[in-house]
């Protein structure tokens, strides 16, 4: 790359920028949301829009085109200046800061990284109950899209089973926290004082997870004896058992469902088991289990006269991604707070489907990608009605025909890099 | 006994629908090993073809242009709505999957899920969202053979849907083109090196598969006359697990497979509730697999995941 040049304004701007770390950036976005907290309603009545535009304007504009201007002026003045002026304007400081806590510990340096962008989406997120609900749902796709990834883009298998995890993991922690915590036609009084619900809730919730897990033997075992077609057949029998097994359960509502779910899934807890979640499968798919997946994915024969236990690895990658699929299904169910059969069908499956070939295969980047794009995509599209359902899909063939494995596939995901200081001169 | 031939009678029925769809999808499995995801609602296209050829047929008829009998105006109806419908299999392959061909096939099977969104919603933005009643053609006469009921209708999907398979088992097994679809479900890479058209193989595959769908959408239609958008979705799914089941391209397999799958619906709704019928169903299935791997007719094969 010419790194002299600066004639063009792309040129230009990746020059002014090259510098910034992310923790300038973070710090940007975080001034940002403050700005749209403190001035947001002044500016856009300003601009003419009716109030502040919830997703970024797109609403506004895909209703009353007229608008445009001003939601574009909206998004130029509360997010991008601010943020772009804050984040260069404090990249000295920040390098140095980051710079600093790097050398200190890496771990502490992630979970101030972490809380700077909590708190930008919780300011974010305090606008409105819209805003809420649309964070909690894209965190918890997030999760999804980074478990399925693990068996469809590490272990290269084409598995369908992901909403039988979900509901698995879903219905367990409902039932779970119905059973203690809450008073409820169908399972009685609660045998625990309420007060103690929140501080059991992940409990519930590991509860899930583990259940899906044990749901997952079903499609790990016979994975021994075959992979690809038929075991895409096999994880899709699997759902449809789960949804069926789940209707005819009346003792969990049957197809109508459950509702009461308890308040427990707020925002910072959701946050917290999303960065968990990313975490542990990051670590895991870049340990030696992950690198096995990888190799079963690509030649089982090879890998297994390597010495890889190509059984053993097969198991728990499946386990290991069912449990985080069990796990953000019981999040899901608390943050809806209502669950029946029907919503762990077939279009659940291709839209998560959709997530992970969308963002891009073997890649935790990618999910995120996939996960933010394609929920934030069907929000923002919400005026277009069923129109939308013609563009997400022509989008998705594009990116299929010209990105095959998906926007950015195959790109590890290395902490210290993202948290390390910009030097000088540095590339990127 | 009769209640067991009762069932048998609406199993053969209803295993014939995904006996048709299921042929599609093996055919295209075999040649490019590609699963067809957008065929359930091509399936459903097909119905709504068909539903538009006789509404039109009918409506010349009764003005009294082209007057001809209710089982003609349903001949016409398969043989124009299966021309038709085959095309926009063409379209489906041309735009969805030829662009793919060298991807992960991974890939493939998610812009088939996708084509076969936008042909749902597509459907709802040109009909709307009220389902729409096919024509009946022909007027239904039951018949009593010793306290087994049997309809005309019925008895003309078995026999319909049969004769078709058996056409394909014939072109696949006598024509020229059909020996080009054999080698190159043989071999998809050398094939090709020896002067076989691929393109135009793999159009013509998926053009016959969604004639066989456009086919089994009508009968659909004459058995249960309402149609609506996402009618091929369920059908589509369960149509290609009977594909599989039935081993890797072979027609005899999928149409046994398909049938199997009536049979085991029917059977199982018959004995317990209703409401357990995917359940069995599909655990039934889930041992076949386990059991054998490979399905019925297929050769134990190693799939190579183009990742």
């Amino acid at each position: 790359m010419d790194s002299k040049g600066g004639r063009s304004p792309a040129k230009f701007l990746q020059r002014i920028f090259s510098e910034v770390p992310l923790l300038a950036w973070l710090l940007g976005i975080l001034v940002a949301a403050v700005c749209e907290q403190k001035a947001g309603l002044v500016v856009a009545q300003a601009l003419g829009l009716p109030k502040i535009p919830v997703l970024f304007g797109i609403l506004f504009m895909l209703k009353q085109p007229s608008l445009i201007p001003g939601a574009l002026l909206y998004i130029l003045l509360i997010y991008l200046l601010p943020a772009c002026l804050t984040a260069r304007a404090a990249a000295p400081a920040a390098n140095r800061l980051a710079a600093g806590l790097f050398n200190l510990s890496v771990g502490l340096s992630v979970l101030i990284h972490l809380a700077i962008l909590y708190a930008a989406l919780h300011l974010w997120s305090d606008i409105s109950d819209y805003r809420v609900i649309t964070v909690k749902l894209t965190l918890i796709a997030i999760m999804i899209t980074l478990s399925l990834n693990v068996v469809n883009g590490y272990m290269g298998e084409f598995s369908c089973s992901h909403p039988g995890f979900l509901a698995l993991g879903a219905y367990t922690a409902t039932v779970f926290n119905l059973v203690f915590f809450v008073n409820d036609k169908f399972f009685g009084p609660a045998l625990a004082p309420p007060y103690l619900g929140p501080y059991f809730f992940p409990l519930g919730l590991v509860l899930g997870g583990v259940v899906a897990a044990i749901g997952a033997l079903l499609v790990a075992i016979p994975s021994f004896r075959t992979r690809g077609d038929y075991l895409a057949i096999i994880s899709l029998a699997f759902m449809f058992i789960v949804k069926s097994f789940i209707e005819n359960l009346e003792i969990v509502g049957g197809p109508r469902g459950l509702s009461k779910q308890p308040d427990y899934a707020s925002l910072p807890v959701v946050f917290i088991w999303t960065a968990l979640c990313l975490w542990i499968i990051n670590n895991f798919v870049r340990s030696t289990i992950g690198k096995a997946l990888n190799a079963v994915r690509d030649d089982e024969m090879a890998a297994n006269s390597m010495t890889v236990n190509t059984r053993r690895t097969k198991m728990l990658g499946f386990l290991f991604a069912a449990f985080w699929a069990g796990v953000a299904g019981g999040l899901f169910a608390h943050v809806v707070r209502y669950v029946n059969p029907s919503v762990f069908g077939i279009q659940n499956l291709a839209e998560v489907l959709a997530m992970v070939y969308f963002g891009g295969l073997n890649s935790i980047y990618g999910s995120i990608v996939g996960a933010v794009g394609i929920q934030l995509l069907s929000e923002a599209l919400r005026p277009l009605e069923i129109f939308k359902w013609i563009i997400i899909p022509l989008l998705l063939i594009l990116v299929m025909i010209f990105r095959p494995t998906g926007i950015i596939a195959f790109k590890e995901f290395v902490v210290e890099d993202l948290v390390k200081p910009k030097k000088k001169g540095g590339e990127t | 006994m009769t209640f067991f031939l009762q069932n048998l009678i609406n199993a053969l029925q209803w295993g014939s629908f995904y006996a048709l769809i299921a042929l599609g999808y093996s055919m295209v499995y075999s040649i490019l090993m590609l699963f067809n995801f957008a065929h359930g609602d091509i399936f459903m296209v097909g119905a709504y073809i068909g539903f538009g050829v006789a509404s039109g047929l009918v409506a010349l008829s009764a003005y009294g242009s082209l007057s001809m009998p209710g089982w003609m105006i349903l001949v016409l109806t398969i043989i124009i709505s299966m021309f038709l419908t085959s095309f926009v299999g063409m379209t489906v392959e041309r735009v969805g999957y030829r662009p793919l061909r060298n991807a992960p096939r991974a890939s493939a099977a998610i812009t088939g899920l996708m084509i076969g969104i936008i042909l749902e919603t597509g459907n709802l933005i040109l009909l709307g969202a009220q389902r729409v009643r096919f024509p009946p053609l022909i007027t239904t006469t039951t018949y009593n053979a010793g306290g087994v009921f049997v309809t005309n209708q019925k008895i003309m999907i078995v026999v319909v849907s049969l004769l078709l398979a058996l056409a394909l088992h014939q072109f696949v097994r006598r024509t020229k083109y059909g020996m080009a679809m054999r080698a190159m479900a043989f071999d998809y890479a050398v094939v090709p090196l020896m002067g076989v058209p691929l393109n135009k193989i793999a159009a013509m595959t998926f053009a016959l598969g969604s004639a066989l769908a456009a086919a089994a959408g009508i009968l659909f239609g004459v058995a249960y006359p309402v149609l609506d958008p996402y009618m091929g979705i369920l059908f589509g799914w369960k149509a290609f697990v009977a594909a599989i089941l039935g081993g890797r391209g072979s027609v005899l397999g999928a149409t046994l497979a398909g049938f199997l799958l009536g049979f085991i619906e029917i059977f199982v709704a018959m004995i317990f509730p209703s409401t357990l019928r995917d359940l069995i169903a599909y655990s039934i299935i889930l041992l076949i697999l386990v059991f054998r791997p490979h399905g019925f007719f297929g050769e134990p094969y190693s799939a190579q995941l183009r990742l």
